[in-house]
């Protein structure tokens, strides 16, 4: 009977073991497919003709393989959400932990929560057919496919993610430190700009960092509303393609197994998994110095 | 005096500024929302009747309806959860119950934190990788739902670890007082307590597959699918066939982003309408999801 009992015990538990195991297996098959399927791409194409070249054309007869047209365009549209998100996101962070009253928090913040719930092609939806044509009224110049209106689309769904974890580091200062400021005779602006920012600052730059993460590796409202065009610009008014939607467009037509267009979207999800493991990590390394300091 | 006082007032004058900033900017998100919903209403009511649920694409943007579309989805669906729940629960479990304080669960746990960071376009590159090309499974309904699967496991396994971590520890160690052995105390007390948090988690894990569209897009799901996926219920024995496991599929983000991508007008209002049907799942979903939570929380006292 005991011994019946640890056999059972002990298969539990190395059935819960290999579970969490599995995590990493994950990763390590992410890291192997992702290698191994652009090493054939990186045997055709230069590394340095690949990180330097400024056409991107694969689908072309004569084919260029220059990453940067996809790099600015990713950067683009990254740089248009975050500089929507990043102020927006860390004002909501402080009216909600510093002067919001119990009751608007407990309303505002789970309805937050569900502009992360939205399905992206609905985004896209709104960002192509609402936010464009509106904007066009404005600016006649914008295309009907431009970095503008989806970055900005992408900005407001990152708002509550940026929102919320700098909030929890602002929530995470003391309230000794608080207290002190307000004994000073500080106000409550006073407080949150002079004491508790600094005080919670690489929690929120983990916030930023991560924003950065989320924006870089959107994939469905840009490919809908940034159009495919993998434009060498910085202009915002203009058709832009990212990584993300790049692959969109190779994996919606019918693409043979083992040619190099089969390859060049690995090789753009390499580029792609790199970039957001960087800043993901650095996020994290981030938070968790947070973590330490109280 | 009169200099400090003015100082003083122009002080309380930008605190008060800043608080009706801050509501306003935690209202753009709202303003955002609502907007959304209500262009998406108009834009796509007129295409909701029972044909459009029970037509399959079309050229024709009246007559195409998105039968394939939710049948797809929703046995995409039943892969995903069938995948995800023993395995993300079993993790949580792990990690929480058993896991000792050392470096490699410190590794795991810094790398499901990052694998709830990778884009999801990513699981589609993996999943085509590794199950259409690898494992053979071919661009069908279990390649679509593994992928999915892996994509809001980090999700189902911190919503199970916060569940767990919620449960006081004299719980356990009233358990183990009475002789029971760690998975009895699992089996009997912590999933039972937790159960409440894990079902939130699973649900909402669930909630962000159903509106995934890149990682499908990858695994070479089709956009035009103009048959049903073959019957899981057979008339001969054994009554059961999982040859649906293996057919191709669409579902209902994929047919929203096949008719935006159109020019035809006609198509953009099938795109709102399928847009609809997936706002109103999540929002249920989540609707769900809450309930649960709230319920769960209330009927526990430690």
């Amino acid at each position: 009977m005991k011994k019946k009992l640890r056999v059972r015990e002990f298969l539990i538990e190395a059935f819960l073991f290999l579970s969490a195991v599995s995590s990493i297996f994950i990763t390590l098959s992410i890291v192997i497919v992702l290698f191994y399927e652009s090493f054939g791409f990186f045997k055709e194409v230069p590394i340095i003709e690949f990180l330097t070249g400024t056409q991107w054309t694969p689908l072309f007869a004569e084919p260029k393989f220059g990453v940067l047209p996809l790099v600015a365009g990713t950067l683009l549209t990254t740089a248009i959400a975050l500089s929507v998100a990043l102020p927006l996101g860390l004002i909501t962070a402080i009216y909600l932990s510093e002067y919001a009253p119990h009751r608007v928090r407990e309303t505002v913040k789970p309805i937050l929560e569900l502009l992360e719930a939205v399905p992206t092609v609905v985004y896209g939806y709104f960002a192509l057919l609402f936010l464009t044509p509106i904007l066009q009224k404005f600016i006649p110049d914008l295309s009907g496919f431009n970095a503008l209106s989806p970055g900005i689309i992408m900005g407001i769904m990152i708002i509550p993610y940026v929102s919320s974890v700098s909030e929890d580091a602002m929530r995470a200062v003391p309230m000794h430190i608080k207290e002190g400021s307000y004994a000073m005779g500080a106000t409550r602006l006073q407080t949150a700009f002079k004491v508790v920012i600094p005080a919670a600052f690489s929690g929120i730059a983990a916030a930023f960092i991560m924003g950065i993460s989320r924006a870089i590796g959107e994939t469905m409202v840009v490919a809908i509303a940034a159009g495919m065009m993998p434009n060498f610009t910085f202009n915002p008014l203009e058709s832009v393609q990212t990584f993300t939607s790049y692959i969109v467009q190779v994996s919606l037509g019918d693409v043979p197994h083992g040619t190099l267009e089969y390859k060049t979207i690995f090789a753009a999800g390499i580029v792609l998994f790199f970039m957001t493991l960087f800043f993901n990590i650095f996020g994290f390394f981030l938070k968790s110095k947070l973590r330490e300091k109280y | 005096m009169e200099d400090i006082k003015k100082r003083i007032s122009i002080s309380k004058y930008r605190d008060h500024i800043f608080a009706i900033v801050g509501l306003l900017s935690s209202f753009v998100g709202l303003v955002l929302l609502f907007t959304l919903f209500v262009d998406l209403f108009i834009d796509g009511s007129p295409r909701l009747s029972y044909k459009f649920f029970t037509s399959f694409p079309s050229r024709f943007p009246e007559e195409a309806g998105i039968l394939s579309a939710w049948v797809g989805t929703t046995l995409v669906m039943v892969v995903t959860a069938i995948s995800v729940v023993p395995l993300g629960v079993a993790a949580g479990i792990y990690l929480e119950e058993y896991a000792r304080k050392n470096w490699f669960t410190n590794i795991i746990e810094i790398n499901i934190a990052n694998l709830a960071g990778v884009p999801s376009i990513t699981y589609g590159l993996l999943a085509l990788g590794l199950f259409v090309y690898f494992f053979r499974l071919g661009e069908s309904i279990l390649t679509g739902g593994l992928a999915l699967a892996l994509l809001i496991l980090p999700i189902v396994i911190m919503a199970t670890r916060e569940a767990i971590r919620a449960i006081p520890n004299s719980i356990r160690e009233a358990s183990y007082a009475l002789g029971s052995t760690k998975w009895q105390t699992v089996q009997w007390h912590i999933i039972p307590y937790s159960i409440g948090g894990i079902l939130t988690g699973i649900i909402i894990g669930l909630s962000r597959a159903i509106g995934e569209t890149a990682p499908l897009i990858t695994v070479g799901a089709l956009t035009f699918i103009a048959f049903l996926p073959s019957s899981p219920i057979t008339s001969d024995f054994p009554f059961l066939s999982f040859k649906w496991l293996f057919d191709p599929f669409t579902v209902m983000p994929i047919q929203v982003f096949n008719w935006v991508s159109r020019p035809q007008a006609g198509f953009h209002v099938n795109a709102a309408a399928t847009g609809i049907v997936l706002l109103i799942m999540t929002l249920i979903m989540n609707a769900i999801a809450i309930y649960i939570r709230y319920k769960a929380r209330k009927k526990i006292k430690w």
